[in-house]
């Protein structure tokens, strides 16, 4: 046997004994807080336009998202954010709490280094992918779009 | 002066006792199955430091200077300071050994530092190279974390074949002379990587270094699992000492009850490590405690203590490269 | 009264099975959460870029905005919107602009925080 076959062997033993998470459970956690949070944000929106009701539509959802990170950036300089996540799996990663708390989150703990080099370089260390990817593609549509519409 | 006998085990003639030894822990660790065993547990495990970082330093001072009281030497008796820890460029030893005036020999095995020390610490004092020499290693979790892994706010959920690093640290004390358990062999492991890239699986990546030390002992020294009281893993988890046990079946040396593991061992289900304890601390805590102890009361007489690491960092890992492994073995005796 | 219970569940359901589906890919791939993120941010600008995304937030609000997917649907949008009504650098810029207020918070809050507070050790 070739090490690459036996690697390979091994590798399909182990998946078959590491245990498997209790599926269920958690899939019924991360439903349950995932849409907690979205209806957290919704009610901010509603409670806005009933006091604002000439608000623009996007700054109510703005404002909807603003209320969600800010709770969230407390909660992990309170250190109990991360207690939620472990509970809830990606009902706090996927909602706007995720990107909120990985931002906060680096920014605490490199903050030893110093505010330039540890705090200042490292806060984006796992919501920057988020951010590179997501504005190079969407330069592309845009180029794109409006190529299409000089057609 | 030993000798080594087969292709990777050493037979030590010389005698070499452990005359002195300290464990201290961390709150997590004081709160598992073994906290009897811990003399020494920190509950702040800032240790009223600024950074964790300062604290893991402090943590392995005072566990040498405990390690040191015990058997009664002072700092110049000691002729040479061996070990590591966990942190890049081995900071947490070097900013320890520097308050120390000792000649020091800074080595890194991951989490197979504990045996990695005692197996070359012994070696030299067999070969005439010094009268005592401490070996100390350990690791801490917030310190690991933020190495390896994540932020420690970071909100993400454990897989559950993952471990928890201790925070912990051991030093034991080698001499020429004096009373204690006596380390006769030593094996040294070789690089094993079989394959596998995920970090949060250490038990899988270890398993099989483990069993190619294990299984070279054997052969060279032809005994077998049953010759020994037991046989401890430094932090294969309880996934990895599944996996052990399997791959040494096909290896016709299985293994039985005497054999457990030192990351299993340290923390209860209660306190969700999942697959249990790592760390180059998980080993070097338990080994310079509940080991020890239990060797002086008599209730293991002949032990093979086998630390295992995963030589890996995170930037390799990114790069799609797969976690190379290492284990080495020491065998001690009544 | 009932519309609004039923906007509410139709958010609670949007939201929650978008959460579930993640976690499935968590449980069944062993991606960080970084790569999850950048995953679900694609797959929200794309269908934001091909107009599709806008029916999900019109059916279920924050269920659809409030994930990872609803910021890069507002990425795609916001760029696309820049093109068309600033040219060339609208295109450019659009994005990063929609989404500026959502950032701008992160960072000036977490600053802030960060300074205030520091890492607790951990027992589980």
């Amino acid at each position: 046997m070739t090490n690459t076959e036996r690697n390979a062997k091994y590798l399909a033993y182990v998946e078959r004994k590491s245990p498997k998470a209790s599926w269920l459970k958690s899939l019924l956690h991360a439903f349950l807080v995932g849409g907690a949070i979205c209806v957290f944000g919704q009610m901010i929106g509603d409670i806005l336009k009933n006091i604002y009701p000439l608000m623009d539509i996007n700054m109510v959802s703005a404002w909807s998202s603003v209320s969600i990170i800010v709770l969230t950036v407390i909660a992990t300089g309170f250190g109990v954010f991360d207690k939620l996540a472990r509970f809830a799996g990606a009902g706090t990663v996927i909602p706007i709490t995720g990107f909120a708390n990985s931002i906060a989150s680096c920014a605490i703990e490199f903050k030893k280094e110093g505010l330039v080099f540890g705090l200042g370089a490292k806060m984006f260390y796992v919501a920057g992918p988020v951010i590179v990817n997501g504005v190079t593609y969407s330069m592309i549509v845009g180029i794109i779009y409006l190529l299409i519409s000089m057609l | 002066m030993g000798k080594k006998i087969g292709s990777q085990t050493y037979e030590l003639n010389n005698k070499v006792v452990i005359i002195g030894n300290a464990a201290t822990v961390g709150p997590k660790e004081g709160e598992g199955p073994l906290k009897e065993y811990f003399k020494y547990i920190e509950h702040d495990d800032l240790m009223g430091e600024s950074t964790f970082e300062k604290a893991e330093r402090k943590m392995m001072e005072k566990t040498i200077e405990r390690a040191l009281k015990s058997c009664g030497l002072t700092e110049n008796k000691l002729d040479l300071l061996v070990g590591g820890d966990l942190l890049n460029q081995l900071v947490t030893i070097n900013y320890s050994a520097r308050d120390l005036a000792v000649p020091f020999l800074g080595i890194y095995g991951a989490c197979s530092t504990m045996s990695e020390s005692l197996a070359i610490g012994s070696m030299l004092i067999d070969g005439g190279f010094g009268d005592n020499i401490a070996c100390v290693t350990g690791s801490h979790f917030s310190t690991a974390e933020r190495q390896y892994r994540n932020p420690l706010e970071f909100g993400n959920q454990r897989q559950t074949y993952s471990q928890w690093t201790v925070t912990g640290m051991g030093c034991s004390v080698l001499s020429n002379k004096g009373k204690g358990p006596r380390i006769t062999r030593v094996a040294m492991g070789k690089v094993t990587d079989w394959g596998i890239k995920d970090i949060a699986n250490m038990g899988a990546a270890m398993a099989p270094a483990a069993m190619s030390t294990l299984t070279a002992f054997f052969k060279d020294t032809k005994t077998r699992p049953e010759d020994y009281d037991l046989i401890i893993s430094g932090d294969l988890g309880k996934l990895g000492s599944d996996i052990l046990k399997d791959l040494m079946e096909r290896e016709k040396y299985p293994l039985g009850k005497n054999y457990v593991d030192c990351g299993h061992m340290i923390y209860s289900n209660a306190q969700k490590a999942f697959q249990g304890g790592s760390g180059a601390g998980c080993s070097a805590s338990v080994f310079n405690s509940y080991i020890i102890s239990k060797i002086n009361e008599n209730v293991f007489k002949k032990v093979l203590f086998m630390a295992t690491g995963a030589l890996m960092n995170t930037t390799l890992n990114q790069q799609g490269e797969s976690i190379p492994a290492i284990a080495h073995l020491v065998m001690v005796e009544k | 009264m009932s519309e609004v219970l039923l906007m509410y569940l139709k958010v609670f359901l949007v939201g929650g099975l978008i959460c579930m589906i993640g976690q499935i890919i968590v449980i069944r791939t062993k991606f960080t959460t970084a790569r999850i993120l950048v995953i679900f941010l694609m797959v929200g600008a794309i269908l934001g870029g091909f107009n599709i995304y806008g029916y999900l937030v019109e059916f279920a609000g924050a269920g659809a905005t409030v994930p990872i997917t609803g910021f890069g649907n507002a990425l795609a949008r916001g760029a696309i919107l820049g093109g068309l009504t600033d040219g060339f650098f609208g295109a450019l810029a659009g994005g990063l602009l929609s989404v500026s207020l959502g950032i701008s918070v992160s960072i000036g809050l977490s600053y802030c925080v960060a300074i205030l507070s520091h890492s607790k050790t951990k027992k589980e």
